[in-house]
Order: C-alpha cells, then sequence, then structure tokens
C-alpha cells in the first residue's frame, strides 16, 4: 500500500508542478467549448432540452478533458523509462500491480482535477448544473472514466518506447472515441451503423452519465452508464496490468 | 560468508550469449570488481543479480537468496546504481530519497534520520532541497548512491559509478566508496572499464570479456602474472645501447621499438641510477627515461591479446589510448 500511495504522490507533485501543461491542455477544451458552444447556440436546438447548446456540450467537453488527459498520462511510463526512474521501481521489492495501481490513481487524480477545472470554466461561460447531488454523481462519472481511459494509455505505454510514437497513436485513437460519444449531438437520430459505433464506445456511456447527472438530460439510465463503465474499467486494469507485468526496463 | 554465490550463470539473447557460464564468489563486505571493455557482459550480469533480469541458465545467490525464486528478498537486501541515471529530475534530493525510503517501506523516523545521515555522508545536506536537474552528473551520483544505501542492503551494486564524470569528480567518487565501505560494512559489487578505478577500489578483480570470466583474482597477483617493470628509454643510437646492456644478468629482455628502448627488469626505480650511470659511462646520451609498472591494461592485454580500448572498438578512443601510452615510455 505504502508503494501505491507513494507512486500516486510522485504523479500528483508533478502535475502540480507543470503549470504551462495544465493550461495548455485545457486550452482545446476551452476553444471547443466556447467557439462552438456559442457558436452553435444561436443555431442548434436540441430537442427536449429546456437549456442552451452550451449546457448540452459542456459535458461533452468535460468527457473530452477526462479521456485526453487519462489517456495521455500514460506517457509518464515511457518518460519514467526513458530516463531510468522506471528501474528504480522495477527493482524495488514491490509487485509491479502496485506500480500500476499507482500509476492509475495518479494519472485518474489529475484528470479529475482537470475535469472540474473545466467544469468551472463552464459555468462562468453559461453552462448549467442542475442538482448539487448531480454535481456529487458526476464527480463519480468523472472518476470512473478517468480510471478506465488511464488503463487503455497504460495499456499502450507498457509496449512502446517513444513518447512521440505514443502521442501520435494517441492522437489517432481518441480522436474517433471523442467524435463519436454524443459529446456534440445527440445520437438518436444518427444512421444506424454509425449509432452502432457510438453504442459500442465506452466514452458515450461517460458522457451520456455526465449529462444525465449535471443537466438531467440522458439516453439511458444512469445506473445502466455507470454499471457499463464499471465493466470497461476492469477490463482495462486488466488489461494494462497484464501489459505491464511483461513489460521491460 | 559469501555474499554473493554464482553457478554456471547464462544469459542468451536470440544468438548472442551475453554471460556465459559464470562462476564467482563474493566475500562479505569486500569491493569486488567486475572488469571489461563495454558490452562485455557486465551489465546484464548484474541485472540478472538484482532480479531485473531472468538467466537462461545457472543460478545465482545474493545475500543467501536464489535470484530465481527469492526475487523479493533478493530486492530488499541490495542496493543498486544504474549505469543511466535513473533519478526523477522534477523532484528535489529530498523527495527522491523519500520516494526510495516508502517504496521499500522504510519506517518514517528511520528513513528521515537515514536520509540526514546519507546526505551528510555523501556531502550534498545543503541539497536536500534543491530540484534534481540542476544538479551536475557527479552530484547525481552521489545521491543515486545515497539512495542505493538508504535500506541499509547488503549488497551494493555500483555499475559504472564514475562513468562519464571528470577526473576530479572520479577520485572524490571513489573515496566515497571506500568510505562507505568501511562505514556501512556493505558490500560492494562495482563493474568498470576503467583499469585505475578497480585498481584503486577493488579487492577481488574479475576481468570479464564476451561474457566470459577469463581471470579473476587480486588485483595484486593479476599483476604479478604479467612480470615486472619495463624501463624505457629514449636515446640517439639505440642499436648501441641495446648492445651495452645486454650483457647485464638483471636486464631480463631488451627490446626496440620505434626507436625506444624497453627493458624488462624488477624493482625498476633501483635500476634506472644504474643504467645512466653505463649509458653515461660510455659516453652516450639519454634523452628521456621513464619507468612502467605493469597495469591491468597488461593484464587485459595478457588474456585477450588486446587493449581493453581497442575491445571497444572507438578509432578516437583508440588513438588516445595509443597517444597516451606513447607518451608514457
Amino acid at each position: 500500500m505504502g508503494a501505491v500511495y507513494v507512486i500516486w504522490l510522485r504523479e500528483l507533485k508533478r502535475f502540480l508542478r507543470a503549470k504551462s501543461r495544465v493550461i495548455g491542455s485545457l486550452g482545446m477544451p476551452f476553444f471547443f467549448l466556447a467557439i462552438l458552444g456559442i457558436g452553435l447556440d444561436r443555431s442548434f436546438r436540441i430537442p427536449g432540452l429546456q437549456d442552451n447548446y452550451i449546457a448540452f456540450v459542456a459535458p461533452g467537453i468535460i468527457g473530452m478533458v477526462l479521456l485526453f488527459s487519462s489517456v495521455i498520462s500514460g506517457i509518464s511510463v515511457i518518460w519514467d523509462r526513458k530516463f531510468g526512474f522506471l528501474k528504480e521501481m522495477l527493482v524495488a521489492p514491490i509487485s509491479r500491480t502496485s506500480i500500476v495501481a499507482g500509476k492509475t490513481l495518479g494519472g485518474t487524480t489529475t484528470a479529475v482535477i482537470q475535469a472540474l477545472l473545466m467544469l468551472g470554466v463552464a459555468l462562468i461561460v453559461g453552462a448549467k448544473v442542475h442538482s448539487i447531488i448531480g454535481l456529487f454523481i458526476s464527480v463519480l462519472f468523472m472518476i470512473i472514466i478517468a480510471a478506465s481511459f488511464v488503463g487503455v494509455g497504460l495499456a499502450f505505454a507498457s509496449r512502446m518506447e517513444d513518447p512521440h510514437g505514443f502521442q501520435l497513436i494517441i492522437n489517432f485513437i481518441i480522436m474517433p472515441i471523442f467524435f463519436l460519444s454524443g459529446a456534440f449531438f445527440p445520437l438518436d437520430n444518427l444512421p444506424q451503423w454509425l449509432k452502432v459505433i457510438s453504442l459500442l464506445n465506452p466514452l458515450t456511456y461517460g458522457v451520456d452519465g455526465l449529462r444525465g447527472s449535471l443537466i438531467g438530460l440522458s439516453a439511458f439510465p444512469l445506473i445502466m452508464d455507470f454499471v457499463l463503465l464499471l465493466g470497461f474499467f476492469a477490463l482495462m486494469t486488466g488489461v494494462s496490468t497484464y501489459l505491464f507485468a511483461r513489460s521491460e526496463a | 560468508m559469501e555474499a554473493i554465490i554464482t553457478k554456471n550463470l547464462t544469459k542468451r539473447f536470440k544468438d548472442l550469449v551475453a554471460v556465459d557460464n559464470v562462476c564467482l564468489g563474493v566475500g562479505e563486505g569486500k569491493i569486488f570488481g567486475l572488469l571489461g571493455p563495454n558490452g562485455a557482459g557486465k551489465t546484464t550480469l548484474i541485472s540478472m543479480l538484482s532480479t531485473l533480469l531472468k538467466p537462461t541458465s545457472g543460478d545465482g545467490w545474493v545475500w543467501g537468496q536464489n535470484i530465481r525464486k527469492d526475487q523479493d528478498r533478493v530486492r530488499r537486501a541490495i542496493g543498486i546504481v544504474f549505469q543511466d541515471p535513473s533519478l526523477d529530475d522534477e523532484l528535489t534530493t529530498y523527495e527522491n530519497l523519500e520516494f526510495h525510503g516508502r517504496l521499500y517501506g522504510v519506517a518514517r523516523e528511520v528513513r528521515r534520520k537515514r536520509i540526514k545521515d546519507l546526505l551528510t555522508l555523501m556531502e550534498l545536506a545543503d541539497r536536500e532541497r534543491a530540484m534534481v536537474k540542476t544538479f551536475s552528473g557527479g552530484m547525481k551520483r552521489r545521491l543515486e548512491i545515497a539512495r542505493g544505501l538508504l535500506h541499509y542492503p547488503k549488497v551494493l551494486f555500483l555499475d559504472e559509478p564514475t562513468l562519464g564524470l571528470d577526473p576530479q569528480t572520479r577520485r572524490r567518487i571513489w573515496e566515497y566508496i571506500r568510505n562507505l565501505n568501511e562505514v556501512e560494512k556493505v558490500t560492494i559489487v562495482l563493474t568498470t572499464h576503467y583499469m585505475e578505478e578497480a585498481d584503486y577500489l577493488c579487492g577481488r578483480i574479475a576481468i570479464i570479456d564476451h561474457g566470459r570470466i577469463i581471470a579473476l583474482d587480486l588485483s595484486q597477483n593479476l599483476k604479478n602474472i604479467v612480470g615486472g617493470d619495463v624501463i624505457s628509454l629514449l636515446v640517439l643510437h639505440p642499436q648501441e645501447v641495446a648492445k651495452l646492456l645486454s650483457p647485464f644478468p638483471w636486464i631480463k629482455q631488451v627490446k626496440i621499438h620505434d626507436g625506444v628502448l624497453d627493458l624488462s627488469v624488477e624493482k625498476g626505480e633501483e635500476k634506472i641510477p644504474k643504467i645512466m650511470k653505463i649509458i653515461g659511462g660510455n659516453g652516450l646520451e639519454v634523452r628521456s627515461i621513464s619507468l612502467h609498472k605493469p597495469t591491468l591494461e597488461d593484464v587485459f592485454l595478457h588474456f585477450t591479446g588486446k587493449t581493453i580500448r581497442e575491445e571497444e572498438g572507438s578509432f578516437t578512443e583508440t588513438m588516445r589510448m595509443r597517444m597516451r601510452a606513447w607518451r608514457k615510455r
């Protein structure tokens, strides 16, 4: 346990010391929120929604922040390998599972912090939160979304040595996940084939859960969203632990 | 007690045998040297002993614990300083040590005191709160050594501890290593391709080349294998001087190469005045004279037929080595 804690603590310290990275990583989602949100607000009506478009898109943008920052956090394994620090952990009398656990907790914490910052920004530019309980439930969703996608990042990072290659591959994967998650538009009216793909996308349930808990508009029951995400989390944690245990320093 | 024992320890990477049937023992409390060129298999051997690599065949024990079966106990018993830096640059000195201490489950009070003591020992106490990225190479290495000792290991592995450091810093690191061997009573295994480093620090030395141990003994015994001292003379007429000196029985061998006269003798420092007298007495002139005591380099040359630098195959290194060798004569 001590090992998990200290690995988490290190991730957090490094995150808090890299302020420029935090601000930079929130830049793109902010422009999406501001430009798309305000730009489409006048010409885009979501059926069944009382609020404006910004309120609809804000949970999607929070989902984007969670997706990007959690998957990218896997890169820390690659940097650790590059700078030799991974060896320091691998030669210590701790299990590889506790390294993965520490990294997962660290990546989750930093992603959720960024998501909360984004939520704050969204509220300033006009998004809404309908209830305090909803806010708490949304944090639960943030945690499970982040924890699952940190697993995706760690799984790739376990097998890669080049940080730039990692970033390219990750972008290639997260873009479709993001655009087909219902972050920008409701999935109801999509053509059948695109709808099927969206329903296979785990982030769809994440965005739906966030939207349901924050503004009370969701396509599925929240509990279903959460259980499906829990399943995805279990799967990704298993995969990342398996791959990391077999990786080399 | 033997701190480390290996039996036919072997590591094969595809078609390369990196470590080839290595058998050795390291006594408790000693400084043991693994000397060999880059790529000889030193790091692979250490990686196996520190459980980072699984042996292909053979076996090994560190502090009585088997490196295949008792990995966790081996890890608890050892500290290691890797060849390449392995610090977190974005943490402070204290945080790096704190991280290590928690990772090894060192209790809080013990950890605090231990960190203070080790930083004092390695003369880094005033840098406790400094970011590691501001450190010089020598300071980083000292911090890594401190970190390796934090959890009271029985055996400390130092993989090329002075690689890439300037000569003064290297000297200082040597002093630290000697000092902590005495103060901490820790057994040290160090790898190096610097002859003078192995010679200065180590008791027993294993010379390793292409994964095999080709010689293993005390440094002095290894040097005795090679033979006595060599006196090199630069004279105007080497042939004549050679003829003049050959009859003396205490000169075992006379060789001329590149206009330089090499004499094999014992206790070279006592023979130099005699030789000067003989040559001067015959009206000949000595331009320069030098004495060369056998080094581990000669031992390596003796066993492999090449110098350790040539082995590394770097042209500039080889040239530099030749220049230095030439200047020594």
